[in-house]
Order: C-alpha cells, then sequence, then structure tokens
C-alpha cells in the first residue's frame, strides 16, 4: 500500500485523519499514486494538480524520504520506499501568505 | 413568523447569521470551511434550504460546496471549470495578449426557478452554468467569444465576471458585469451576448466611451422593474431603463462616486443603496466615516445614512458582493467591511448596527428571507 500524507486543508476536505492507504497499480509515480488519491477521494481533484493542465499547484510540494521531488518528472519513479510502503510520500503546502 | 439568514463570505471562511423577523438578536455560525477564501454564498430562490459556495484558496485552488439543509452540512460537487475549446487571449496588464486562464468562482447565482440550475461568474471572465445541482459545469461560452474578448482586461482584483442578474420576467434574459469588461446582456438564455455600455465613460482607457473595457464594479435591478439597472462604475454610478441599452449617470450630490455595492430595496425599485469609496486608490470611506448613501429618487438626490456606523477613523472598505437586501416588509440592509463587521439595518437605512463585528474581511453578504 502507498502511504501519502495530506496537509490539514485536504484531511477537512476529505473527511480523513492521519495518513490515506493507496492500493496503486502498475509504476508507482507521482502520477499514479495522485491519480488513485483523486480517484477515492474525487473532492480532491484539482486540489493538488490544476484541472485543465494537471500541473501541481505552484504552493504545494511533494516530498518522501528527506528529498523534494517537486520538480521530478510525473511519470518518474517513486523512491522504492515509498514504493514499498516504508516511507510516505508527503504533499506540502507551502509556508506562505495570510 | 418570518426569518432572515444571512450568508456570509470571508478571508478565512464563511459565516450563517440567523435572526428571527425583528432582525435584533442574531445567531451566528461558523466559520464553515476554516481558512479557506469564500468568495460567495447564495441561497436558491425555488429552495431556501439548497445554499451554493465558493471555496478557493491559493494553496488548493477551487471548490464549490452545496448544502441541502441551509448551510448545517457540505459537500463539495464538482469543481471542473474548462473553458470551450481553445480559449484564446485577452489583454493583460501591459497591454500584450495573455492567455484565458481559470482562477477562481467569484460569483454563483442560483436559477429563479429550479434549485438545480445555478450559473458561476469566474476569473478569467467566462460564465458557467450547471444543470444538475453543480454535479458537473458547462461554459456558455458565446459570451467569452464574443468578438470583443481579446480586448478585456483585468482590473486590479482579476478579470473576473461577479456579476449575474437573471431577468424575473424573462428567463432568456441576463445581464453580467466584468472588471474590465463592462456590462453584457443576453436575449437568448446566453447563447449569445451583446456589449451594454453606451454611456459609460472611463477616463482609464484610451476611448472614454468604448464600447468594453469599462471597469464595472457592480449592477443591480429591482424584479419588478427588470428593465431599469443600477451600476456602480469604477467611477460613476449609472441608471439605465431600456435594459442597458444606454446609461446615465446619476451621481448626483454623492460626496464621490467611486464604489463598489450597489442595491436596490426590496419594495421602492427607485430606492438605491450605494457606500462611497474615496478614491480608487484610497479604497476606505472620505473622512474616516462610513456613510451609506440612499436615493429614493432612483439616483441623483442622495442622502447620508449614518446613524449607528461609525463616523471617524473608519478606514474599511465594502467589496463589490457585500450588500444585500431582505424582502421582510420593513426591507432589511446589510452590508459586510473589509474589517470584518457586518451592519445590518431592519428600517431601510435610517439606523444600523453590527450584527457581527469580528469576522476576517468580508467579501461577500446575501441574505435570505424565510417564513
Amino acid at each position: 500500500m502507498i502511504r501519502v500524507v495530506l496537509p490539514q486543508h485536504l484531511r477537512t476536505l476529505a473527511l480523513v485523519d492521519g495518513e490515506v492507504m493507496l492500493d496503486v497499480g502498475g509504476a508507482i509515480t507521482q502520477r499514479s499514486v495522485i491519480d488513485a488519491l483523486e480517484d477515492r477521494y474525487p473532492m480532491l481533484r484539482g486540489t493538488i494538480r490544476d484541472q485543465a493542465t494537471q500541473r501541481r499547484r505552484d504552493f504545494l510540494r511533494f516530498f518522501a524520504c528527506q528529498e523534494d521531488l517537486s520538480h521530478e518528472s510525473p511519470d518518474a519513479a517513486l523512491p522504492t520506499e515509498v514504493a514499498n510502503g516504508t516511507e510516505p510520500l508527503l504533499v506540502i503546502g507551502a509556508i506562505a501568505g495570510g | 413568523m418570518s426569518k432572515a439568514r444571512v450568508l456570509v463570505g470571508t478571508r478565512k471562511g464563511a459565516f450563517v447569521l440567523t435572526s428571527d423577523g425583528k432582525r435584533k438578536k442574531w445567531k451566528v455560525s461558523g466559520p464553515h470551511f476554516a481558512g479557506w477564501e469564500i468568495y460567495h454564498v447564495k441561497g436558491s430562490p425555488v429552495n431556501p434550504d439548497r445554499l451554493y459556495a465558493s471555496q478557493s484558496s491559493g494553496w488548493f485552488g477551487q471548490v464549490i460546496q452545496r448544502s441541502d439543509d441551509g448551510g448545517e452540512t457540505w459537500a463539495p460537487v464538482d469543481n471542473k471549470f474548462a473553458y470551450h475549446g481553445v480559449p484564446g487571449t485577452h489583454q493583460w496588464y501591459d497591454g500584450t495578449a495573455h492567455p484565458w486562464e481559470f482562477k477562481r468562482v467569484w460569483h454563483l447565482e442560483p436559477s429563479l426557478t429550479d434549485a438545480e440550475t445555478v450559473y458561476a461568474g469566474i476569473e478569467d471572465a467566462a460564465l458557467f452554468h450547471s444543470t444538475d445541482g453543480g454535479a458537473s459545469w458547462d461554459e456558455l461560452s458565446g459570451l467569452r467569444e464574443h468578438g470583443s474578448g481579446p480586448r478585456w482586461q483585468p482590473g486590479a482584483g482579476g478579470m473576473c465576471l461577479h456579476t449575474i442578474l437573471i431577468d424575473p420576467t424573462n428567463p432568456e434574459r441576463m445581464f453580467i458585469a466584468i472588471s474590465a469588461a463592462g456590462a453584457f446582456r443576453t436575449d437568448d438564455g446566453g447563447k449569445s451576448w451583446k456589449p451594454i455600455n453606451q454611456g459609460l465613460r472611463s477616463q482609464y482607457i484610451p476611448d472614454p466611451t468604448a464600447d468594453v473595457g469599462h471597469c464595472v464594479h457592480r449592477i443591480a435591478l429591482h424584479p419588478s422593474r427588470p428593465n431599469t439597472l443600477f451600476m456602480q462604475k469604477h467611477w460613476d454610478v449609472m441608471r439605465t431603463d431600456d435594459a442597458g441599452d444606454s446609461w446615465r449617470e446619476v451621481s448626483g450630490n454623492l460626496p464621490t462616486d467611486f464604489g463598489f455595492v450597489i442595491d436596490v430595496h426590496a419594495h421602492e425599485p427607485e430606492t438605491i443603496y450605494v457606500v462611497p469609496i474615496k478614491s480608487d486608490s484610497e479604497h476606505y470611506p472620505l473622512d474616516g466615516k462610513l456613510r451609506v448613501y440612499r436615493s429614493r429618487s432612483g439616483g441623483e438626490e442622495w442622502e447620508a445614512l449614518t446613524k449607528g456606523l461609525p463616523q471617524e477613523n473608519c478606514f474599511v472598505n465594502v467589496l463589490r458582493d457585500a450588500m444585500a437586501v431582505d424582502s421582510l416588509d420593513e426591507c432589511g440592509i446589510y452590508f459586510g467591511t473589509t474589517g470584518g463587521q457586518v451592519y445590518a439595518s431592519a428600517d431601510a437605512g435610517d439606523s444600523w448596527e453590527p450584527i457581527v463585528r469580528d469576522l476576517p474581511a468580508v467579501l461577500s453578504v446575501e441574505v435570505q428571507t424565510l417564513s
């Protein structure tokens, strides 16, 4: 299972507590994980990626294993520790603005 | 006994205020959607328990929420606003061509006849509608594809479609307003549109009387006279009696005719309200005195309404969607400020009191009159 940690506002929107556990088929990439997340929680569509462009929102970042993966290709393989469930993929809101 | 329910959108959440018909004691519920910008909340006139809310955030984009119990509980509905086709370009601040990009929903206008139908005015300016209670959205692209689209430009707050008025006597006719393009009308249910800006004069565009480019801040109508519209433009208060074909200025004796809100008394079609703001760069009341101005003659002659409003050291703004009227026997008037106060008058503006006073900056105010 893939573990995803969402920022508080998205946990509230999706009505979840703590980490989200996702069963993701095929290659484990940013795209496949976010696709699975949006399939399971449709209310999150558009909140992490722009609906029209599918690009990550400017004020969000993807962290895992102490690395910033935000600028990796959405189709690049995520770290093995994320793929095997040892480490979560963190969706982080920027510390910015009021 | 009748009741009033006030729907307040703020920079950090939505609030629902309820009172009996006396409108003296208010119960405050909220914040709903805490931490998010709530540009607008509005109820269906067909089913007052059906509310729609525009929830957005610089981090997480746009969400649309729907309530079927008058704001007690909410559920997100569809939030995909996809322009038809290749959306093309409009003018950017520096005059260059800029691609149309969805940013947020400014205004939600439920249908007058069907609780499942609701219109959405968005930034970058376009009009969408849903006929399934928000489960899906479709653009009424005839507006954006009007030939003048490439000449539209954003105001300081963005290129937003912020006002949607439906003619209660003719469902095929609607009016919308865009900053900074102007006002437009459809007579065929949204398929085609024409600019209705003749008579407007705006010194900040190369041709002050151009057909588009005017920064219209708000338009309002009385349901009994849908051919008469009132407009608060960037500067100037305007009026038309021919459904927008021609406008004339009715600023009259206002101390400044800059402002954002304008509204019409629920029972007196010639009684209108504005909140004059000092200037386009000084977005606060003149002389630090918060004054609503009322005209009982449809413009030109205005009186200051001050009883209960701060008359010194007041430097708040009242944004374009932040005034509303109820339809109780004695018409109630409501407005919210960027200082977080919502003021109400239960006597058509003669006297005011804050019904809540320490909210986040208020973006929008609507009121429902409930039986």
